[in-house]
């Protein structure tokens, strides 16, 4: 395919990984913060490529892995009542709660539906005035201006019926997060290219600075991820510590202004938990008291709760790059993508779910013996 | 797909019952009528033409093959097809599985009260035309109408028979080591022609669905004595449920490589853009064969020359006897587990 297929040659791949080969001297830890990066990793088998040497660690940076356990059971509170629309990207609909998910919701009634835009949500609210309609407005500096643009038509046309229940969340407070760490381990950074399509990646200068380490805009193609790995690799070896641009083909430094302008009006920055993580500041968007009244949560009269995890998941440690998904004991024995113990469990580009769909432990070796 | 010329045929008074009322499936006049009128016209033939309560027919010696499975697609309509000539392609096409010729169709209706008319005609025509395409006869049915609500519109479930005029042992068990595999053609163009549909998503082109009856060149295959392992039509989970499920039965290890797998340009960027894998999307005209490696050549130009399977290719093999274990080759080279879906296909986020 036109645009895609130029990305995945398999003899631009090897010469990009013999190079990557040829550079390495010693061990490197490099987390890829994005989980459509994960995703690629895992399928295409872009880690098998590397040298012994390099270790790819996989961040928080999947929307619906992240999304607090109580927001996700407020999401199905609210799905549940009588005379509401629910509305969600698809792969919401699957993760559980602390009871029940949402498609277990509609099951038994509720209207739940998948939207592929925010927009379509308006249009709902509009051609169902007697509903109350609702979306799930989850998910990375990405999907926010889409968001912010439902907010905003929702707004100007003067709706009444339509809110949306935020749990949205920003990347550079999470790379922060992870580097002030004590037990951080990770020694340079694939920064997420959707991300910075949409924001420009100004903001990682101060933090590559402060904490020295690389950081590369990184696209989602193998050739993409691997020629990432060598940017990041040929910056470690040679001991600088800069912000690079591997997706110049999506990325300007600046990055998409109008976009960054809408999400500014709509949204504030807020403290927001993380699932698996806590809670981390300044790392959320809110709405502006202007837009307040579209927050689902305050319409709904809905209470902040806390929900433990399952004790045994070690999602919290596999988010922050300190235990891969095998080494966990309930690891594709209980916690399956059908029953999933924990947040990278439930989204197919979570680590977990990623490494259990294309590689469980113990029949990889049987895969690498072909 | 033959559209049927439904509008001026339909037999009848549209003007008087625009719409399926309960009263077509109470067992009275009307539903005499209905009975007559639409279903007996249009798929008659001297064994559905006795109206008994049963039809009654000779079976020849030897063995025989029966499924039976019920459609509730939506839409009714979908580029490349519908519901009527999609229950008659699924049916023939499980009994083609095992070697079947097939013979007779049940045909039973569930209707939603307030279905139009003209929507239950244009159905039965299109089935009426793709069992004739397919040489089957539909020799029995049944209707039956609920409230409105308590259906989607409309639901057909159809049983087949057909004989086996071989002694052939066409099964998943029978998957030996060494077997390629073989698929018939491109895949995912049925699941992403609905989703498009259902969707309301818009590509430049319209993905039309594969909706076909593959027995054809099965038993051609079959009548040329070609030494068949195992067939399996690619349904819901696509190539990688039915991949599974056969490593799962015949306890081997199945190696295909993605590069070798056919995918149409169009339904590969639907696919990237709803981050769906074409190897889990459904197919509706598409099947799987396990044959030995010297039958290859002869299969594969059978295989060829007709049109529902013109771009056969082989894509992997079985490689040995071992837990069950299906890998595909990525693009790049290195081998990775190819799992059944977990559950529905569900569009990523981002």
């Amino acid at each position: 395919m036109k645009f895609l297929d130029e990305y995945r040659d398999a003899e631009l791949a090897q010469k990009f990984a013999q190079e990557i080969h040829r550079i390495t001297t010693r061990p490197w830890k490099i987390m890829e913060v994005c989980g459509g990066q994960t995703h690629a990793i895992v399928k295409y088998g872009i880690d098998e490529l590397l040298p012994k040497q390099i270790e790819l660690i996989h961040g928080p940076g999947c929307p619906v892995c992240v999304t607090p356990l109580e927001v996700i059971d407020q999401a199905l509170e609210i799905a549940a009542r009588p005379g509401v629309i629910f509305t969600s990207f698809g792969d919401m609909l699957r993760v559980p709660g602390s009871t029940t998910d949402l498609l277990s919701v509609k099951a038994q009634g509720g209207d739940v539906r998948i939207i592929y835009s925010p927009l379509d949500a308006v249009k709902i609210a509009e051609q169902n005035p007697a509903k109350e309609v609702v979306f799930f407005g989850v998910g990375f500096e990405t999907t926010a201006p889409a968001t912010a643009m439902a907010i905003y038509q929702a707004a100007q046309k003067g709706l009444k019926n339509f809110s949306m229940l935020i749990s949205h969340v920003l990347v550079p407070p999470a790379i922060e997060a992870l580097m002030s760490s004590p037990n951080c381990q990770v020694q340079a950074f694939l920064a997420a290219g959707h991300v910075c399509a949409v924001m420009g990646y100004e903001e990682y200068f101060p933090l590559a600075k402060k904490y020295r380490v690389p950081i590369v805009v990184t696209g989602f193609e193998p050739l993409d991820v691997l020629h990432g790995i060598l940017l990041t690799v040929q910056q470690l070896e040679s001991g600088r510590a800069e912000v690079e641009n591997q997706y110049v083909r999506a990325v300007n430094r600046a990055g998409n202004q109008s976009a960054q302008d809408l999400v500014k009006k709509v949204f504030k920055v807020v403290p927001r938990k993380w699932r698996g993580i806590g809670e981390i500041p300044q790392s959320g968007l809110g709405l502006n008291e202007a837009y307040g009244a579209f927050d689902a949560a305050p319409k709904f009269k809905l209470t902040d709760c806390c929900v433990d995890e399952p004790a045994e998941c070690v999602a919290g440690l596999i988010l922050q790059g300190l235990k891969k998904p095998h080494e966990c004991p309930v690891f594709g024995t209980r916690c399956t993508p059908e029953h999933p113990f924990g947040a990278t469990m439930v989204s197919s580009e979570g680590a977990c779910a990623a490494y259990y769909r294309y590689r469980r432990q113990g029949a990889n070796e049987r895969v690498g013996a072909l | 797909m033959n559209s049927p010329d439904f509008s001026a045929a339909c037999p009848l008074p549209i003007s008087q019952y625009p719409h399926v009322l309960m009263a077509h499936g109470g067992g009275g006049r009307l539903m005499h009528r209905l009975l007559e009128d639409v279903f007996g016209k249009a798929f008659s033939n001297p064994l559905l033409d006795t109206r008994h309560d049963s039809a009654q027919f000779n079976v020849p010696l030897g063995r025989l093959a029966m499924t039976t499975d019920s459609y509730v697609v939506r839409p009714i309509f979908f580029p490349g097809g519908d519901i009527g000539s999609m229950a008659v392609h699924g049916t023939v096409n499980d009994l083609a599985m095992s070697g079947a010729r097939p013979l007779y169709l049940t045909s039973a209706f569930i209707i939603e009260e307030g279905l139009p008319m003209q929507t239950l005609w244009r159905v039965v025509c299109s089935m009426r035309d793709a069992a004739k395409k397919c040489g089957v006869q539909i020799i029995t049915g049944d209707t039956k109408v609920v409230d409105k609500g308590k259906g989607d519109g409309l639901f057909i479930n159809t049983t087949g028979i057909g004989v086996l005029e071989h002694s052939l042992n066409i099964a998943p068990q029978n998957v030996q080591p060494g077997d390629a595999v073989i698929v018939s053609g491109d895949l995912g163009r049925h699941g992403m022609a609905i989703m498009a549909v259902r969707e309301g998503l818009e590509f430049e082109s319209q993905i039309e669905s594969d909706s076909a009856a593959v027995h054809e060149p099965i038993l051609e295959l079959i009548k040329a004595g070609a030494e068949i392992h195992c067939l399996r039509d690619l349904t819901r989970g696509g190539l990688a449920s039915a991949l599974n499920e056969i490593a799962e039965a015949a306890g081997v290890k199945i190696a295909i490589e993605q590069n070798a797998v056919p995918v149409r340009a169009d339904v590969n960027a639907a696919c990237e853009i709803l981050g769906l894998d074409v190897l889990h999307v459904a197919n509706e005209g598409r099947f799987v064969a396990f044959v030995p490696a010297q039958e290859v050549e002869s299969v594969l130009a059978i295989l060829r020359q007709h049109e529902v399977s013109g771009n056969s290719v082989v894509i992997g093999r079985a490689i040995e006897k071992a837990s069950p274990l299906v890998t595909v080759k990525s693009t790049l080279g290195v081998s990775r587990i190819l799992d059944m879906p977990s559950g529905e296909q569900l569009p990523r986020i981002c």
